[in-house]
């Protein structure tokens, strides 16, 4: 069976049930640009973690940070912020 | 009859329905004519004739957007509008169809601006043709406070969940004082019990309300919003067989008279019907074969019952209140021709444009119509698909 319910199957007035529903909405690909991340250049401010606006930067134990690319709209904010350029951004389909 | 006989003008007629539906919300902002609709009601709450929430609200887009919340919580709701309120309502009448609330809003119909009228036309009707809801149309104010007592039942009935208009005409209906028949409050509860909600608010079960959707769902919620409106048809017969029961007064989608044996007839919505019939008496009496159809229900427009009315009918004459620039008919006339394009037998048809901002329909704008309808019939083809009446040529 089709994962696309039909109109018949859907529930009344446009809801939707079941929620928080957010995560199983990958905004990733959504995406045009990628940030790509230096990780030998990031010295761990954290200045893309606060200013991500989704928040698709991941934050780890030692302060080093992950970009979560389900979640990530290629906004490109990480980026501009980053004090010491460590995060540039690629098309998508091409090499960083 | 059932009830008591009261004398009332339109306005309080409709609510007094409300209050006797014991509605738990009405959000509304004043405009003429139907002001007085929900200065009434306010004054129920204010003296504790009526358990309800009345918010004041500073536009009518607001006054929709307040109901639409409330009706989704699970409230009775009630608004009332007419003319540029309706327009600016717009967005929010589509909100209100496709949320599947069940509020229930009196029109008062009104010319649009400009020039600024505040008499009746059914411009604003028109305008919400295409938003979902249900619309009903009063001839006099006892039907305005029948149908909205019925419009409540109808709403809330669970086939249907879609939203309702009753349209008055303004000042002819909301501004005359007729004689009518209440019902008992008692009576009243019976045949409209307490609203049940259907997806309330609950914080246990949270849901999402008005989510975006894209092309992936949205033209399925279209289709299943199609089906909800058509489906609504047999509800609001059933509603319109129980009321007459309780009421001792008769209510179907289509009125007739007279089309037994009539060769032409006039289709009208609201008050007019009651002018052409009167003209069509008189013209019956000579000898004329005439007869007048009117809608009491507009929207899911009734197909099956005009085409019955229409049997045998050889020129019909639509009347519109209203004009669309730059269609080839105005609007009750496309809804017409649309639903009779495809059949072998039907009648010819022309358009009738009056009333206009108010301006009186007379009784020989109507004895002109049905001779025009007459000719058509004599020469066999239509020669002026669309005529104005009432208007300085």
């Amino acid at each position: 069976m089709s994962k696309w319910r039909t109109w018949r199957d859907l529930p009344l007035g446009c809801v939707i049930t079941g929620v928080p529903t957010s995560l199983e909405y990958k905004t990733g690909n959504w995406r045009a640009l990628r940030p790509v991340l230096d990780k030998d250049k990031c010295i761990s401010c954290l200045m893309c973690w606060v200013h991500c606006p989704e928040p698709a930067i991941k934050r780890l134990e030692d302060d080093k940070v992950e970009i979560d690319y389900d979640y990530c709209k290629g906004c490109g904010i990480c980026a501009e912020v980053c004090p010491v350029k460590a995060i540039t951004m690629v098309m998508e389909g091409e090499q960083a | 009859m059932r009830g008591k006989r009261v004398g009332m003008r339109g306005n309080a007629a409709v609510a007094y329905a409300v209050k006797q539906a014991e509605v738990d919300v009405i959000a509304a902002y004043p405009i003429t004519p139907q002001t007085i609709i929900v200065e009434v009601l306010s004054e129920y709450v204010n003296n504790g004739e009526l358990n309800a929430a009345f918010i004041p609200v500073e536009s009518e887009h607001s006054a929709l957007s307040a109901c639409v919340g409330a009706s989704l919580a699970g409230a009775r709701v009630f608004t009332a509008t007419a003319s540029q309120g309706l327009a600016l309502m717009y967005e929010i009448l589509w909100i209100a169809s496709a949320l599947r609330t069940t509020i229930v809003m009196a029109l008062a119909n009104r010319a649009l601006s400009a020039p600024i009228n505040i008499h009746c036309s059914h411009d604003d009707a028109y305008a919400a043709r295409d938003t979902g809801w249900i619309q009903f149309f009063a001839e006099n104010v006892q039907e305005a406070y029948d149908l909205t007592l019925q419009a409540f039942k109808v709403s809330e009935d669970k086939r249907v969940l879609l939203p309702s208009i009753i349209n008055l005409d303004g000042f002819i209906l909301t501004h005359s004082l007729e004689g009518l028949y209440v019902l008992d409050d008692k009576d009243v509860r019976d045949f409209l019990p307490p609203k049940e909600p259907v997806q309330p608010i609950d914080p246990d079960n949270p849901i999402t309300y008005g989510p975006l959707d894209l092309q992936d769902y949205y033209i399925e919620h279209k289709r299943q919003q199609a089906e909800a409106m058509k489906n609504s048809y047999g509800p609001i017969k059933e509603v319109f067989a129980e009321y007459s029961e309780l009421a001792g007064r008769k209510y179907a989608p289509v009125k007739t008279y007279g089309i037994e044996d009539a060769e032409v007839a006039a289709l009208v919505l609201g008050s007019s019907a009651g002018t052409v019939r009167y003209v069509a008496r008189k013209l019956r009496k000579q000898g004329k074969k005439v007869g007048v159809i009117s809608l009491t229900l507009y929207r899911p427009f009734p197909i099956d019952e005009l085409k019955k009315a229409l049997k045998g009918i050889k020129v019909l004459a639509v009347m519109d209140r209203s004009y669309s620039f730059g269609s080839p008919a105005a609007q009750l006339f496309m809804d017409v021709a649309a639903a009779l394009y495809n059949d072998k037998e039907k009648p010819l048809l022309f358009n009738v444009v009056y009333g206009l901002g108010g301006r009186d329909l007379k009784p020989e704008h109507v004895v002109y119509i049905f001779e025009k309808a007459e000719e058509v019939a004599r020469v066999g083809e239509v020669r002026e698909s669309q005529i104005w009446v009432g208007v300085r040529d």
